[in-house]
This record gives C-alpha cells, structure tokens and sequence, in this order.
C-alpha cells in the first residue's frame, strides 16, 4: 500500500500547481488537463530532439511509410500515409522500426505485437505490397542491396481497419472456429494413459501444427476476399491437422471432412498459391487443402 | 471481409505487378479458357456453314483464310490452346500432390513451351498470306 500512501501527497502537489496554472489562464475546470497536457507537449518536444539527434547520428536511415486511419478521431477519419525516419541498425525488424517510430514521433501510432518472435502471430503486416509478420521481415531483407530507402507498411488487405495497422479478426478466428481446431478423441489404447503417435504421422502433420493464426493467408487470398464463408487457408490447414492425425477416431475423421467439403470449404480453393507465398511459418497450405480435396473425393467415390 | 472501405490501390488488382507465379497462372488460365469458349462458338458457326452445301463451306474458309488477320488470330489461338493444355497438366499434377514446390517452375515452363511451339508454328499459319 505504499503507493497508495504516496499518491495522495503527489496528487496534492499537482493539484495546487494546477490550480495556480488554471488561476493563471483564468480558468479553474479544465486546469489539471491543461497541465498535463503541457507536461505532454514537453514530453513529446524532448522525445523528438533525441529523434532527431538519433536520426542524424545514424550511418543509415529507412523512410517507413504508414498507413493511418482512426475513425474516432475526426481529423484523422480519412487514411492517409504518415512518414518516418527511422535510425537504422543492423538487425533491424520492422516490427522494430515501428517501435522506433511509435516511440520517438507519435505515441497514437497503432499496431499489434507482443513476443515479437514469430511466435504469437499478432503483428501480420502488409509490408511492401506482401502480408508478412513484422518481427519476422529484416528491415536489410526488403532491398536487394543493404538498406531499403523506403519500406511500405499497410494493414492487411480485405480486412476491416480499426485503426492504422490493427485489423479486425474476429471473421478470421471464426472460421478457425468452425472446423473446431481441437483434438477432441478421449480414448486411450489399452494399456495406456496417452495417446500415442507414430513418427510418420507426426511427420505428416508436423508443419500444419506451427500455425500462430496471424491471418496472412487469410489476407492473401483472392478467394476468401470474395467470398467471405470461405475457410481460407489457415482454417483448412487447421482442419488437416486433425483429420490426417491417426489418433482421432474414424467417426470423428468423417466428421472433420464433413466440414471441410462443404460448398465454401476446401473446393473453393482455386491454386494460386498467394497463402503458401506468404504464410510467415512456411506451412505448405495449398498442398494440405489439395490433400483434404483428394481425401474428400476418396470419402464420396464409391464404385459399389 | 471485403466490405472495409477503398484503400485505393492496396487491394486486388491494382497490385497486379506484386503477383507471384501462382497468381499469374490461375488469371491466365482464366482467361485462356474464356478465349477457348469464345471460340467454340465462332467454331460452332463456321463449321455450320457446312449445312448450306460443300461449296458454301469451302468458299467460307477460303474467304475467312484469306483474311490476314484471321490467320494471326489462328496463332493467338494455338498459343492460348497450348497453354490452356500444358498449365491444365500443370494443375493436374498440383490436384494429385506431386510436385506443388516446384509449381512456380512448372508454370514458368508452361509459357516458355507455349512461346516455343507459338513460335515454331507462325510459319505453318502465315504461309502464302504475307
């Protein structure tokens, strides 16, 4: 509770200096914010002197063009791109320039990330006209020679924005939804207390489990921008884990296909091949959907 | 999904120089078989033509071989049958599983077989006509 002691007297302190302020200004209700605001502006002055300083100190500089949109905020109702120069430094993600920028220039900059090691799957960015996860993409990566002069980095297309880089997933994770991405057999061979898989059919499975659902195949393809019951990819990449897993069950086997051959599943994949391009795991998806085609037709072909 | 407002030239076809091999493949053979349904009804109507006599139909293929830009049609015709062909082998082989790391390179080689074989046969189509 020591912070509970000490807060009052801080409050107290600038409440006073506050009121002084506002006393000042000829004003008494808005006082304590236009203090804080003040505190802000200087805040945000330094923070920009150490930009600069940082940006002419650096040997290299990369221009991160942003794409920012907030419908909140009247003035910023209608996107627009916002420019940053940013220190580069070898290593550099663009995840982490972003930081840099969000950091140095402007605190409202927003966009999604957390373990920053293409783990969590919450910073899928279309970055220089691709959907690539940003912690994952060298800012040296994006030119063909040292450092790009200018990276371009927009939310993932067919994707509702809800402000500057943040999509809305939620169409995303209920299609994950849908093909109940779970195992879901309880019985255990006799004998034992865990259900136990070959080499081989973990091998079959192995790059469909490394998923983080981050929504880059989903954004990438054509198919699924058109047609919003479709799966998409990574949906039916889900759906493969589970019905290629020998230990699920026969009945819950033909139930996963069920699923997955309806009108706007698997069949409504047309090969382009734009989510294996992107997906930042390097999952194979297109020849997991082609394999759950093939698995459909052999579940309906009967020559008897 | 697609409802969100226009991001300009962020989404679809505007990025078409972002395309990567796969994309290019489905739009060609989109619009390949398109071209080759098209087709099949001026085919349909030229050889009907046959039902007015041998003579009407002779006279109507002379009359259409005569015509230079009939016979450049001819080879755009060829080169869109023949990719049609050997990208649906292509995408034969990617409904079977086999070789789907190497599709990009399969495409790749499905137009420079089509460019060859265009190429090998302008003579054939343009003879007597230039």
């Amino acid at each position: 509770m020591s912070t509970g002691i000490t807060r009052p007297e801080e409050e107290e302190e600038t409440e006073s200096q506050a009121v002084g302020a506002a006393r000042a200004a000829g004003e008494s209700a808005y006082g304590q914010a236009r203090m804080n605001e003040t505190e802000i502006d200087a805040a945000n002055e330094a923070s920009q002197r150490r930009a600069r300083r940082a940006v002419e100190d650096a040997d290299h500089t990369v221009e991160l063009k942003v794409f920012r949109y907030d419908p909140e905020v009247p003035e910023k109702e209608k996107p627009r791109f916002d420019s940053f120069t940013v220190p580069f430094a070898k290593g550099m993600t663009v995840l982490d320039a972003l930081m840099w920028a969000r950091d140095h220039y402007d605190s409202s900059l927003t966009f999604r990330h957390s373990c920053r090691q293409a783990v969590c799957g919450s910073d899928a960015l279309f970055v220089d006209g691709k959907q690539r996860l940003g912690c994952k993409t060298q800012v040296a990566d994006l030119a063909d020679d040292g450092v790009p002069g200018e990276v371009r980095i927009e939310p993932l297309p067919h994707a509702e924005v809800v402000k500057d880089l943040v999509v809305d997933m939620e169409h995303f994770y209920d299609q994950m939804e849908s093909v109940e991405p779970y195992f879901q057999d309880e019985d255990t061979p006799d004998g034992l207390n865990e259900q136990r898989q070959s080499r081989e059919n973990r091998e079959k499975i192995k790059m469909s489990t490394r998923c983080i659902w981050c929504g880059a195949c989903m954004s990438s393809c054509n198919i699924a921008a058109g047609d919003n019951e479709y799966l998409g990819p990574a949906a039916i990449n889900k759906a493969y884990r589970f019905a290629m897993d020998e230990r699920e069950g026969e009945d819950l086997t033909e139930h996963r296909l069920n699923i997955i051959e309806q009108e706007h599943g698997v069949w409504r994949c047309q090969t382009q091949f734009s989510c294996t391009e992107v997906c930042p795991k390097d999952i194979p998806l297109t020849e997991h959907i082609q394999a759950l085609k093939r698995e459909a037709v052999k579940k309906n072909l009967k020559f008897w | 999904m697609s409802q969100s407002y226009d991001r300009g030239l962020v989404e679809d076809f505007g990025r078409w120089t972002e395309f990567s091999a796969g994309m290019w493949a489905w739009i060609f053979h989109k619009f390949t078989g398109w071209v080759l349904v098209g087709y099949l009804f001026t085919h349909i109507a030229v050889l009907s033509t046959a039902m007015a006599g041998p003579e009407v139909y002779t006279s109507t293929l002379q009359g259409l071989e005569a015509l230079l830009v009939v016979r450049f049609l001819e080879v755009g015709l060829l080169a869109v049958a023949v990719f049609h062909i050997l990208n649906g082998v292509r995408l034969l082989l990617v409904d079977l599983g086999i070789g789907l790391e190497s599709q990009d390179r399969s495409f790749y080689a499905s137009l420079i077989l089509t460019g060859a074989i265009v190429v090998a046969s302008v003579p054939t189509f343009l003879a007597g006509a230039l």
